[in-house]
């Protein structure tokens, strides 16, 4: 890290990265807790019954949060991971690849939950309509992502090429995110548009939002604490990890 | 409020396999991650400490 160069990039370094998140990762711990019981709360207590679907509908409050992480998160990955690549930022890539397995997860879960709200609404667990299958090509993308990456023993190597899937996977987000528009689906359309009035009752809304700042500070809070173990593991041999390592050593807080 | 008892809360009006379903294992797995993580960054600090370790010994 050049001594000279501009504070906006101090924590590019990993030994600073390490502190600062160090730091943040229990206030993003507490946003998602405090944010998930209150989100909960309205969602399954304050929240009315459904008309047409009853109960099943309340699936929502943890379905479309984690169906926008899945997105954002990849979208959020791309851009570090080409950062990364572009201006050989180490720090950069290391965000990218932890952020991976969480993306991955979300992913999954925005398709299980979907599953689990098929079949009572629709008669079926699953059906290849664009919607669900671009969502399905998503998880292979973070699955083929995170394959790449760790098969490549030289780290530097395995970023630039994971970097390079990663960027040319950006083109399946707006396919998942415009699929209910372009082809006739049997997935729903938009449950949220920036002009037009929400189509639905306000308590149902804040508790869909309560849950999606809950599953954000989530993917911060774990991402975040994957990249500092990445740093640790990348930085083995660094004087900052040495030292680091000692004092975690004899006790002390890492 | 919605629900007169738990049973009907935990019943979800006849979908609850479904419901709970969904969150058991977005629960399952969003504790199962955290705890992954922090097993992994021990890890690494301790393969930092032995790793010196044998730097120090190499040096001798």
């Amino acid at each position: 890290m050049n001594a000279t160069g501009l504070r906006f990039f101090t924590f590019a370094a990993p030994s600073r990265f390490y502190t600062l998140a160090g730091w943040l990762v229990p206030v993003f711990w507490a946003v998602a807790i405090g944010f998930t019981l209150a989100g909960l709360y309205i969602g399954f207590f304050i929240a009315p019954t459904d008309a047409t679907q009853g109960d099943s509908y309340r699936i929502i409050f943890i379905h479309v949060p984690t169906a926008w992480m899945s997105m954002l998160l990849y979208l959020v990955m791309a851009f570090w991971a080409v950062i990364g690549w572009a201006f050989n930022a180490r720090m950069a890539s290391i965000l990218a690849r932890a952020i991976a397995p969480t993306g991955a997860m979300f992913t999954f879960l925005a398709l299980w939950t979907g599953a689990l709200w098929g079949k009572p609404t629709w008669g079926t667990w699953w059906v290849w309509d664009a919607r669900l299958t671009s969502e399905l090509i998503l998880l292979f993308l973070y699955l083929g992502y995170i394959a790449l990456a760790e098969a490549i023993d030289d780290p530097k190597r395995a970023d630039q090429a994971s970097a390079l899937l990663a960027a040319v996977g950006v083109i399946n987000v707006p396919i998942i995110y415009y699929s209910v528009v372009w082809w006739n689906t049997l997935h729903q359309g938009a449950t949220i548009s920036l002009t037009a009035a929400p189509k639905m009752a306000s308590t149902m809304l804040t508790a869909m939002l309560l849950m999606t700042v809950a599953c954000w500070a989530y993917a911060f809070a774990v991402v975040f604490s994957r990249a500092r173990a990445m740093a640790v593991e990348r930085d083995r041999h660094a004087a900052w990890v040495h030292t680091l390592a000692v004092r975690t050593g004899q006790g002390g807080a890492a | 409020m919605n629900w007169g008892s738990a049973a009907e809360f935990f019943a979800m009006g006849g979908y609850g396999l479904y419901v709970w379903g969904s969150y058991a294992v977005a629960l399952l797995l969003m504790v199962a991650e955290p705890l992954l993580v922090v097993r992994r960054r021990r890890r690494a600090l301790r393969d930092a400490r032995l790793a010196e370790v044998f730097v120090t010994d190499d040096a001798n």
